[in-house]
């Protein structure tokens, strides 16, 4: 019984489709700015900003079949190296930005590699890396309470004024601008889309794939595993740290909660409820997510527990989430 | 005060922490040794725990003391029968798929957790002791409550080891433990016994809690401590090995004591995380632990 299941594998011809779908997605969110109110218009903002850091969640969960449990580690990494050193060295935008994701893809690399080790053959591997991925997340969470004269903890930084603004390849950006905001968010998301796409449907994707399905048999067939589930994490952390830092740099504000198991789970809720091992299952489950939350935070104060309810039914009824049935029932093409 | 009445002082903290600790990472132990589940609930039990023993103090008049028995009987019965039934609705369904499960028990944690604060709402309950006597040492006074709760959980800890090691019923899980088809094929019921393990390692976190909650108060939030320090313990303890897991519960929960009072809380807890990150790195069968998953 696999948590994940996988599509019948695309013809070529396909390709070209998926594409096209995905292009379709990326100018519908773009046209979305017009016709939405401000309220909703600054929520999608911060769901395609959320939707990267699952997307970047998926390539490891649904793709390489390695559920972390702690990946708000790699979210709150790009969140705090592109939120203090602003803060405090007064950076840049773009340099504190350019600066989070290279942080992020370091620490990506350090901790996949310590904790891929326990993915080593042992029977409880992958019990192992959930725990080790939990326990270096709660690590950081600790670390951003402990220097509270750098971070401020719980209560959190909000950047500075000269923040709010930046010039960049001759023109001007204005954060405070819920449009300008929108217009980022939106491009970061259309390269992450394309980037994820890119490298699921590359071979080095269907070598990730491979593993998900049968560690065994690629080994066998002379595939280097543990390479292979360190690029991964790479970049499934680096995706993660970027949507991070676009997150401390357009909202302006960064603190302890980022670094929560809370934000682990979420990433995960959305994957599965999307669908795990789709490009754009994060993306959909985020939105959907989202607006379950808002909505149900109107009746009650305990509104997570439509979060426990959505986990427990999509893992006990709903296995391959909303993308992933429709792509066993109707597009088999769907990456 | 100098220095070793003080180490003293924190050295009783740590015990006391200690006590707890190993009862509740125990049930955690019970739980990943006999079923391979990893149950991320266990804190929420723990929690429910505390809650429902605030409200059965709360129910019964008279004494504090009998209510405070009364909750260290019903508190951890109906959190066992939550268990069970959560147990037989869900787990089973998922026929114990690692990972499924691992999604599965975050989702019960919210909806425990959640459904605390629809009932109970959001304040913090304290619960009175059951008695109040001060152990007079020379440079400080110190709560008998507290020495009592060691005293409990050691005695608790031996009857189930006299239980897991001597009975009928402990060959059984040990049993399934070892290989569950084999025992499945010589007539144990594995299902059943899952059932149950499941059921009674809730109940030992559970009943830590009656015992902490007149030190602590009982809050819908308090589960996430007791949560990631059973893990700890448990890992550093050799995963299922339920000897490893007491020791590894007095030595984590006496240097988190001396830490914290001589140093930061905070700090306590990321010597002990960053400890149980490198051993399930470097030494995956855990300190104690004899063999390898």
């Amino acid at each position: 019984m696999k948590l994940i299941n996988s599509g019948k594998s695309g013809k070529s011809g396909n390709s070209g489709k998926s594409v096209i779908l995905h292009v379709l997605v990326i100018i519908l969110l773009f046209i979305l700015q017009f016709i939405l109110p401000e309220y909703h218009h600054l929520i999608v903002t911060r769901v395609m900003i959320l939707a990267i850091f699952a997307m970047g969640f998926n390539v490891l969960f649904g793709y390489t079949g390695l559920l972390s449990l702690g990946h708000a580690l790699f979210f709150a990494t790009g969140l705090y190296a592109a939120g203090l050193t602003v803060y405090h060295f007064e950076w840049h935008v773009v340099q504190a930005f350019v600066f989070a994701i290279f942080v992020g893809a370091a620490v990506s690399a350090v901790v996949g590699f310590i904790s891929l080790h326990t993915t080593n053959g042992a029977r409880t591997g992958g019990v192992a890396f959930m725990i080790v991925t939990l326990m270096f997340a709660q690590l950081l969470y600790l670390a951003t309470i402990y220097f509270a004269p750098w971070t401020r903890g719980d209560e959190g930084l909000i950047l500075p004024a000269s923040a709010r603004s930046f010039d960049f390849a001759g023109m001007h950006f204005n954060l405070i601008n819920p449009t300008t905001r929108y217009f980022l968010a939106w491009g970061l998301l259309a390269l992450s889309i394309m980037v994820v796409l890119k490298l699921v449907t590359s071979a080095t994707g269907k070598a990730l794939i491979a593993i998900r399905e049968n560690p065994a048999r690629t080994d066998m067939l002379g595939y280097n595993i543990f390479a292979l589930k360190l690029y991964a994490v790479i970049i499934s952390g680096t995706l993660s740290a970027t949507a991070g830092a676009a997150y401390a740099l357009l909202f302006s504000y960064i603190g302890s909660s980022f670094a929560g198991i809370q934000y682990s789970i979420d990433a995960l809720l959305f994957t599965l409820l999307g669908g795990a091992g789709t490009v754009l299952g994060p993306l959909l489950g985020s939105f959907v997510m989202f607006y379950v939350i808002d909505i149900a935070s109107d009746y009650t104060s305990a509104y997570h527990i439509v979060t426990g309810i959505i986990l427990i039914v999509s893992v006990l009824f709903f296995r391959k989430g909303i993308l992933g049935t429709i792509r066993d029932k109707w597009i088999s093409w769907l990456p | 005060m100098d220095f070793a009445p003080y180490l003293l002082l924190a050295s009783l903290e740590g015990l006391v922490q200690a006590a707890v600790l190993s009862l509740t990472a125990l049930g955690l132990c019970l739980v990943f040794g006999v079923m391979r589940v990893v149950n991320v609930a266990h804190g929420e039990f723990y929690m429910l725990g505390a809650v429902l023993a605030w409200s059965i103090t709360q129910i019964i008049p008279g004494h504090p003391a009998l209510g405070f028995l009364a909750a260290l009987v019903l508190a951890p019965l109906v959190v066992g029968i939550i268990a069970y039934c959560s147990d037989k609705l869900i787990l089973k369904n998922l026929n114990y798929h690692p990972e499924a499960t691992i999604v599965a028990t975050i989702g019960m944690l919210y909806i425990l957790q959640q459904s605390t604060l629809l009932m109970f709402g959001a304040d913090a309950r304290a619960v009175e002791p059951p008695f109040y006597f001060r152990v007079e040492f020379p440079w400080f006074g110190y709560s008998g409550y507290k020495l009592a709760v060691i005293v409990v959980a050691a005695v608790v800890l031996a009857l189930s080891w006299l239980v897991l090691s001597k009975t009928r019923i402990g060959l059984m899980m040990r049993a399934t433990q070892h290989d569950s088809e084999m025992a499945q094929a010589f007539g144990i019921p594995v299902a059943q016994v899952y059932a149950y393990v499941f059921a009674v390692g809730a109940m030992f976190a559970a009943l830590a809690a009656v015992l902490i909650v007149p030190i602590r108060q009982a809050h819908y939030l308090m589960g996430q401590d007791p949560l990631l320090m059973s893990f700890i313990v448990v890992i550093i303890g050799g995963l299922g090995s339920i000897r490893g897991a007491c020791l590894a519960a007095l030595i984590i929960g006496m240097s988190d004591g001396i830490i914290s009072m001589f140093f930061s809380p905070t700090l306590a807890k990321m010597a002990s995380t960053t400890l149980v990150a490198l051993v399930l790195v470097f030494k995956p069968q855990g300190l104690f632990g004899r063999r390898e998953l």
